[in-house]
């Protein structure tokens, strides 16, 4: 190496450090200030719900099966409106046709957010969210359960179970029918 | 009973050659030509095709170009290869090699796809649905159906336990076919025509509609179902195929030893299906091996030793505390202790017993029979059951001449017997006489011919029997309440094969390990020195009892005298014993009792020490099926603590000083195996003159009954759908013997005092009384059993009372 070589060295050190004094800074001041993420971010996973309030999710596991993680748990059961005898069930209707996700977890700490699960969704139930505060002091906390992940009941929307009332055919939810128009009485 | 030389001639195989995709194969005559492909590994996708099932030609999935059918011409279009029989020098292309198959095949997948909804999401054969996977491998990939689909109703139980969605059928008939060729319960049926076409039920025996699919083998139709047309009600939506631990097994409700898969997710079983053994169950179960796999899951299970405390209560115990006061208390009472092991053991267990009674415990006083029996059946298994090693094989009763079925009913005590001679009957090779008191239904299927015999009289009708070479007799359990029933048989002529079908898993090894007053293991008679010697010597021991132990009645009665102070009790139910009152009072009046069981029962509350032990799901071991045919399994529910009775007797004898010589189920295993059959002479058999007949007193009925498959016992507990299919619980009478005793024929009958059942018609010998044994009331509980003598009357009047 050469003496002028080595001269000239620091010059060039302290010209990246003086040019970038100009510069503006990328630190986030994060968590006092929280900078909303890209909108197709991979975050927290949502349930989402039809326009009367029943779950879309029927409880099929393919989001389990295309979990690469391991992190999701389903387990599907019937929905019943009417037990053989003519009484009303207890257990009730959840979603529109035959089946829902009875119990539904995902478990936060095995989660690579990676989004095969929201692929494989046949009913486009589930969705994430761009919530990233994925963060706990306890695993129990951070196994999400079917009412930690459910959308927030919008207005409109009736807290399941309870019968459809868009259509009494399963079918025409995925039509995209509406719900009826009801006048509010007033 | 050895095998014996019964190599039967096979005529020479007739084989012919055909060339498929260019390769040339030769194969039996009459081959169908997609087995034929399947020997040179081509599988042609197929629905309707099933093996064990006749052809059909039904879905057309299995196309194939046919260019040379072996005389030169070809068809003129694509040929079902599921039903064209291979022929010498026929050509074959399928979808490898033919653009016309696979266009052919292509085709007809998209026809399926038409109607078939898009719900495989909802759908429990998701997954493991040969539809879903063919459609993927030969179909389009893209449907070109925009138009509206069919629809139908959805689900409609076809009985409690089958599901059916006819919107998903492909119409191949396989469960049509299954349930009128191999169960002969022909209640579904294909009705309607074209986009109509659907799997219906048929209309009941009284012409309404609507008859419910009343099979006991109905489950099989689910399972043979290529997509999800039919599905279980107790498997819904519980889980998907990848989510499921599959582990092959052997069924525990009887002693046919049916190959099962038990499906099990997160610790608990899902749902259980047909193995596929060949020379067992080919690819069938009955309901009962499918369903009733919940009977260990109730919440009365036991999960820890309880001892009783000094107020009487039974309290949480350790291991190690529990088996130390079973050991004192039982070496308190050695010399007086009568054992009940319970007929539900496996091989290895069923050693442990009879070692523990005979080392530990120094007593001959043990029996594995938890029902009632005579005085012959003991003599008659250590004589012609123990030791037999493999005898009538199922392959043997589907080729033989004739098979007579003693007190025994297929269809109801051992189902697998009942299809393999359902196969041999309907192939016109053999031919099934039944010594019962009427033509039951399944005697029906099986075109039985009835030699009626009033129960308790069998002998007679056995003895007009010409029986002769290439006859088999296969004798139910209940033969053992007909007096010299046993002893005729025993002394049936050669040629004559003869085998024991007994109801529960377990008897047959009980037998072959010695659970018996008069029987060690490996068929040695208690009453020969030689026979005792051999064995304490392979124990270690100084030696083992030789005096003749009390039997299953004795040490009851004994123990209720307080005669016997001790009691070691397995699975036994106390309702089934002889007289449960009894049983009762001796449980009640002995000192000590000890238990092993799975679930809380009677004897567990009258128990000192209560000790859990595994149930076969969670455990391993072998079941010997009525043939003789070892059955071993591997545990499937891998619980921490679960243990064998093996383990805990080794632990009681430890703990009384007195221990086995083997822990474990395999080491068990070994020890029996290293001990032998006794190579000298079979004990002597049973001799017993039946009974002189007589009718029954006025106003008395003579009681014909046997268990029905599906009933209240213990071990179908926990599964209201498929309890719901139990055959109504009826009595069968003649005419005649409802008019003399007072009974209308549309009324109700009170038999013993209490049990009412409703009046049916049937062609029984005068005075005597078909019912079931444990449909709505147990009958042993009112002393009542095969050949007994009860009142009768009418229902009216006992609601007078």
């Amino acid at each position: 190496m050469s003496i002028k070589g080595n001269l000239w060295d620091p010059v060039a050190g302290f010209g990246v450090t003086f040019r970038t004094m100009f510069k503006k800074v990328v630190t986030e001041q994060y968590p006092f200030e929280k900078v909303p993420t890209a909108p197709r971010f991979h975050g927290r996973h949502q349930l989402n719900r039809w326009p009367d309030g029943l779950e879309k999710c029927i409880g099929c596991e393919l989001c389990a099966w295309a979990c690469p993680a391991d992190a999701i748990y389903v387990e599907g059961a019937s929905n019943v409106d009417v037990l053989p005898d003519g009484s009303p069930d207890e257990s009730g209707r959840f979603s529109p046709g035959e089946r829902y996700g009875r119990v539904y977890q995902i478990n936060y700490l095995r989660c690579i957010l990676c989004g095969l699960c929201i692929e494989a969704c046949p009913t486009r139930a589930l969705t994430m969210t761009n919530e990233y505060e994925l963060a706990d002091d306890s695993r129990e906390a951070l196994i999400y359960e079917k009412s930690d992940l459910l959308a927030p009941l919008l207005p409109g929307m009736t807290e399941p179970p309870h019968a459809m009332m868009i259509s009494d055919d399963h079918q025409d939810y995925y039509r995209g029918k509406q719900l009826p128009i009801v006048e509010a009485d007033e | 009973m050895t095998i014996e030389a019964n190599h039967e001639t096979q005529a020479p195989v007739e084989l012919v050659t055909l060339t498929i995709d260019d390769v040339s194969v030769s194969v039996p005559k009459g081959t169908l030509v997609i087995r034929a492909a399947e020997v040179v590994g081509i599988e042609i996708p197929r629905f309707c095709d099933h093996p064990l099932l006749e052809p059909v030609g039904a879905c057309r999935q299995c196309l194939v170009d046919i260019p040379d059918a072996g005389n030169g011409r070809g068809f003129p279009k694509p040929q079902a290869s599921c039903t064209i029989e291979a022929a010498p020098g026929m050509v074959v292309r399928t979808h490898l090699t033919s653009d016309v198959a696979a266009t052919a095949q292509r085709g007809n997948m998209e026809f399926l796809l038409v109607n078939h909804p898009l719900d495989c999401p909802v759908c429990d054969k998701g997954g493991e649905c040969p539809l879903q996977n063919q459609a993927m491998s030969h179909g389009r990939g893209e449907s070109r159906f925009h138009e509206t689909k069919r629809t139908f109703a959805k689900p409609v139980p076809v009985s409690a336990q089958v599901l059916l969605d006819r919107e998903r059928c492909v119409l191949c008939a396989r469960c049509t076919r299954f349930s009128e060729q191999v169960a002969g319960d022909p209640f579904i049926a294909l009705v309607e025509r074209g986009a109509q076409q659907q799997v219906g039920i048929g209309p009941s025996s009284d012409g309404a509609e609507g008859a419910p699919f009343h099979s006991y083998f109905s489950g099989n139709t689910i399972q043979i179902c290529p997509v999800g047309a039919l599905t279980s009600a107790d498997y819904r939506f519980r889980s998907r195929p990848f989510d499921l631990v599959s582990v092959p097994s052997v069924a525990e409700h009887d002693a046919c030893g049916a190959a099962i898969r038990v499906d099990h997710r997160r610790g608990a079983v899902m749902r259980r299906l047909a193995g596929d053994d060949p020379e067992v169950n080919e690819e069938w179960i009955s309901d009962k091996d499918r369903f009733a796999f919940t009977w260990s899951r109730q919440d009365d299970r036991l999960r820890t030793p309880l001892v009783r405390d000094e107020n009487g209560d039974l309290q949480p115990t350790s291991w190690p505390g529990a088996l130390a006061v079973a050991g004192r208390l039982l070496e308190s009472v050695r010399g007086s202790v009568g054992v009940l092991p319970g007929g539900r053991l496996t091989l290895e267990d069923a050693h442990a017993w009879s070692a523990f009674a005979r080392v530990a415990l120094g007593t001959n006083d043990v029996d594995f029979r938890s029902r009632a029996t005579g005085p012959e059946e003991a003599d008659f298994l250590a004589s012609h059951v123990a030791g037999s090693g493999l005898g009538v094989t199922y392959d043997q009763l589907a080729r033989a001449r004739r098979v007579v079925l003693v007190a025994l009913e297929p269809e109801d005590e051992a189902a697998t017997i009942f299809l393999r001679l359902r196969k041999a009957v309907r192939a016109a090779k053999t031919q099934v006489v039944t010594i019962a008191s009427h033509l039951s239904r399944g005697s029906e299927k099986l075109g039985a011919t009835l030699v009626p015999a009033v129960p308790g009289q069998e002998v007679a009708a056995l003895a007009g029997l010409e029986l002769g070479a290439g006859d088999v007799v296969l004798v139910g359990e209940r033969a053992a309440l007909v007096p010299g029933l046993l002893s005729a048989l025993a002394t049936l002529g050669a040629g004559v094969r003869l085998a024991w079908v007994p109801r529960r898993a377990g008897d047959r090894a009980a037998v072959e390990a010695g659970l018996l007053p008069n029987l060690l293991p490996g068929a040695r008679p208690v009453a020969v020195a030689e026979a005792r010697a051999d064995l304490a010597a392979a124990w270690g021991v100084a030696g083992v009892p030789g005096v003749r132990g009390r039997d299953l009645a004795t040490i009851v009665d004994d123990a209720a005298d307080h005669a016997v102070l001790g009691l070691l009790v397995g699975g036994v139910e106390i309702a089934d014993l002889p007289d449960p009152a009894r049983a009762r009072a001796a449980l009640a009046a002995a000192p000590v009792v000890i238990s092993l069981e799975v679930r809380r029962s009677e004897v567990t509350e009258h128990a000192d020490v209560v000790l859990p032990v595994a149930p076969p799901v969670e455990k391993s071991g072998t079941f010997v099926t009525w043939e003789g045919r070892r059955r071993g399994f591997a545990t499937a529910l891998h619980e921490p603590g679960s243990v064998t009775d093996t383990r805990v007797l080794a632990g009681i004898a430890e703990e009384m000083g007195r221990p086995l010589t083997f822990r474990t189920p395999a080491d068990a295993l070994v020890d029996h195996d290293s001990i032998g059959r006794w190579d000298g002479a079979a004990a002597g058999g049973p001799s017993a003159a039946p009974t002189a007949p007589a009718g029954p007193p006025a106003g008395h009925v003579v009681i014909s009954t046997w268990r029905q498959l599906i009933d209240d016992g213990r071990g179908q507990e926990g599964q209201a759908e498929y309890s719901a299919t139990a055959r109504p619980a009826v009595a069968r009478a003649s005419a005649a013997t409802w008019s003399s005793l007072g009974v209308p024929e549309t009324g109700t009958v009170v038999l013993g005092g209490s049990a009412t059942f409703s009046v049916v018609v049937d062609d029984l010998p005068d005075g005597v009384v078909w019912v079931p044994g444990n449909n709505g009331v147990n009958l042993r509980e009112l002393g009542i059993g095969h050949g007994s003598v009860t009142t009768a009357t009418t229902g009216a009047e006992s609601t007078h009372e």
